[in-house]
């Protein structure tokens, strides 16, 4: 009873949050203190709830209810192994940390027109689709996530985010629509939607030869639909776009968990439903991994806006995450469980990063900034620990992370795959120093200069004096985070083994889902 | 029946992709519609018809009769037609705006305008 209620707590507690937020939109409809309060409490409680479910299913095992007490497969299940358990944990600390900045710097239109309720039915689809164990309600979960992305996205009024956001509502439509349709034959084909019931059922039916292709056909819907929502090549192009136009604080909550979601689904989808090492889809996916991590760290090279470069950048990660799904080894596994916290942690800190960037001088442009170490050299410093961390230098949590990865590659013999990654890393950090350098070592651009370099566009200036202390507070915690991997590398990476080897051999989850009818 | 279906599901998948190719937002909006409509019927279709079999266990068994249709993709598609309404309200809502902020409704001009 005490560990169903664990599982439903990081889903009650963001709705309830929501709940109380719009109840106090109509009591207070211009008060964003009330707002800001509730939202406070929910954040908190949100991250407590996730740590106390992450000790629950490391202490006891995988934890698995049935709502509405009908047993599995026919009723509603929710389930949280290891990996879920990180994920929400992952997805209540980048809660936490982005609400912060949002208190720091939500201009008060968009307060009191709902972003907080709006941020936390967010959440709770995140970790609903972290945590539920049938299909049909990951699709759900999908929807409810986008449906408030959505709004989150077009909240706003510039140009650019309008374009952006009809290309993100349309792909991610799309993506819904192709996984609905493999949903559908997937259905007609073994009869169930239950992660684990499929599991143990494909094995009866998959011996059919007439029915081995169909399953490849619904397997390539899946990886189409889950490969849109997390932007792997050659589906990426809608996310650079996107994330490049709204609020820094949407942007950085985006560009850390939702394509993640996506990535989440991949893996869970292709090692329990669809395991790799019984299809031609792991020859695929290695090539999907390469090509990922090339083209998206290829396509940052060119970019010179902070965003649109880190936006490049999600994709090229979202690269090592399928690399490890690709290798499907349980250490290959690990390495990406570690990866994508790693990832989420050190992206979005540098999305929150680039919003004061942009906030401070007017622009995201790297050529009209410049200086910025200077002025703000307590940002600088917070810079260069994602910054180093994302491009995998040790002792920060990316090196730990890309080196398991490497380590599982080339253990298999995938040299190709293991030198395309080293190369990316490497890329990496040109990326990152040339926003240091531009953006931070230089001197400061004379007005001419910014002048030539704008071309006639128009650049906000800064009004008034913001107080700086705020927005580092997020930044600071999630660069404290990204230290603590890596110097507590070595008794944090045995969790991710253990949940890399979870999903390698889902023969206990599986076991935990069917037995909790009882 | 199976193979009108799967033609009209063919159509509707087809003429959605088609409006999606268009230049005008509002026929892109009107091909996602279809394309989820046609998903709706596909749901329908894979899961097997079976006309006037009521999912009812009669008094005298235990389980259901061999030709009973499945009730679980229609409470599915339930399920996604509610969601799609939502949504399809939503990107109208949100094409409106686009065109009050660009003044134009042309795929091809909102993307330079972007530039």
């Amino acid at each position: 009873m005490k560990s169903s209620a664990l599982l439903i707590a990081p889903l009650v507690i963001p709705q309830l949050t929501a709940v109380a937020g719009m109840i106090g939109l109509a009591l207070r409809p211009t008060s964003r203190r009330v707002q800001r309060v509730v939202a406070t409490i929910g954040a908190l409680l949100l991250m407590g709830a996730a740590l106390l479910l992450f000790a629950e299913v490391r202490q006891n095992g995988i934890v698995a209810a049935q709502m509405g007490s009908w047993p599995a497969p026919f009723g509603i299940t929710l389930v949280a192994d290891l990996f879920s358990a990180i994920m929400v944990v992952v997805s209540g600390l980048i809660g936490l940390a982005v609400h912060l900045y949002t208190l720091a710097s939500m201009n008060v239109e968009r307060e009191v027109f709902g972003y907080y309720p709006l941020y936390f039915i967010l959440l709770m689809g995140v970790n609903g689709a972290f945590l539920t164990g049938d299909l049909f309600n990951l699709y759900v979960w999908f929807e409810v996530m986008l449906m408030s992305s959505f709004v989150l996205m077009a909240l706003g009024r510039n140009r650019g985010q309008a374009a952006g956001a009809i290309k993100y509502v349309t792909l991610n439509l799309i993506a819904s629509a192709i996984f609905l349709s493999g949903l559908g034959l997937l259905y007609g084909l073994v009869g169930t939607l239950n992660m684990a019931d499929l599991s143990v059922k494909f094995a009866q039916v998959s011996a059919d030869p007439s029915v081995s292709k169909l399953i490849s056909a619904v397997a390539s819907m899946f990886l189409i639909a889950f490969g849109i929502k997390a932007a792997v090549f050659p589906l990426f192009f809608w996310l650079p776009d996107s994330y490049f136009a709204p609020h820094p604080a949407v942007s950085a909550i985006f560009a850390g968990l939702l394509t993640k979601v996506g990535v989440y689904a991949l893996i869970r989808v292709f090692t329990l439903v669809f395991p790799l090492n019984s299809g031609r889809f792991q020859e695929l996916l290695l090539w999907i991994a390469g090509l990922t991590m090339l083209i998206g760290v290829l396509g940052a090279v060119g970019q010179n806006e902070v965003r649109r470069i880190l936006s490049f950048h999600i994709i090229s990660q979202i690269g090592y995450m399928i690399m490890g799904l690709a290798l499907y080894t349980p250490l290959a596994l690990a390495g990406s469980v570690f990866y994508i916290f790693h990832h989420v942690v050190v992206k979005t800190n540098l999305f929150l990063i680039a919003g004061v960037m942009e906030r401070s001088t007017g622009s995201g442009d790297l050529t009209c900034i410049g200086g910025l170490y200077r002025k703000m050299p307590v940002l600088a410093v917070l810079f260069l620990i994602p910054a180093l961390s994302l491009a995998g230098t040790p002792p920060l949590s990316g090196f730990f992370a890309k080196l398991s990865l490497i380590q599982a590659g080339s253990a298999v013999g995938q040299y190709l795959l293991v030198s395309v990654a080293l190369f990316v890393s490497l890329l990496t950090l040109y990326s990152m120093s040339k926003i240091w350098t531009l953006g931070f070592w230089r001197p400061a651009p004379t007005e001419e200069e910014i002048t030539t370099a704008r071309r006639g566009r128009v650049i906000v200036p800064v009004t008034g004096q913001q107080r700086w202390g705020r927005w580092y507070l997020p930044i600071a915690l999630l660069a404290l985070v990204t230290v603590c991997i890596g110097f507590g590398a070595g008794e944090l990476f045995p969790i991710a083994v253990e949940a890399g080897q979870g999903l390698f051999d889902p023969s206990g989850y599986i076991e935990a889902v069917l037995r909790s009818a009882s | 029946m199976e193979i009108i279906l799967a033609v009209v599901i063919g159509v509707l998948y087809a003429s959605g992709v088609y409006l999606m190719l268009r230049r005008s937002l509002v026929k892109l909006l009107l091909g996602l519609s279809l394309l989820s409509h046609g998903t709706n019927l596909l749901i329908f279709t894979a899961a097997k018809l079976a006309r006037g079999g009521p999912p009812i266990i009669p008094s005298n068994a235990e389980t259901l009769p061999a030709a009973a249709a499945d009730p679980m993709p229609q409470a599915l598609i339930l399920t996604s037609i509610v969601i799609g309404l939502g949504v399809t309200a939503f990107s109208l809502a949100l094409a409106a705006r686009v065109y009050k902020v660009t003044g134009t409704d042309d795929l091809d001009r909102l993307n330079q305008g972007e530039e």
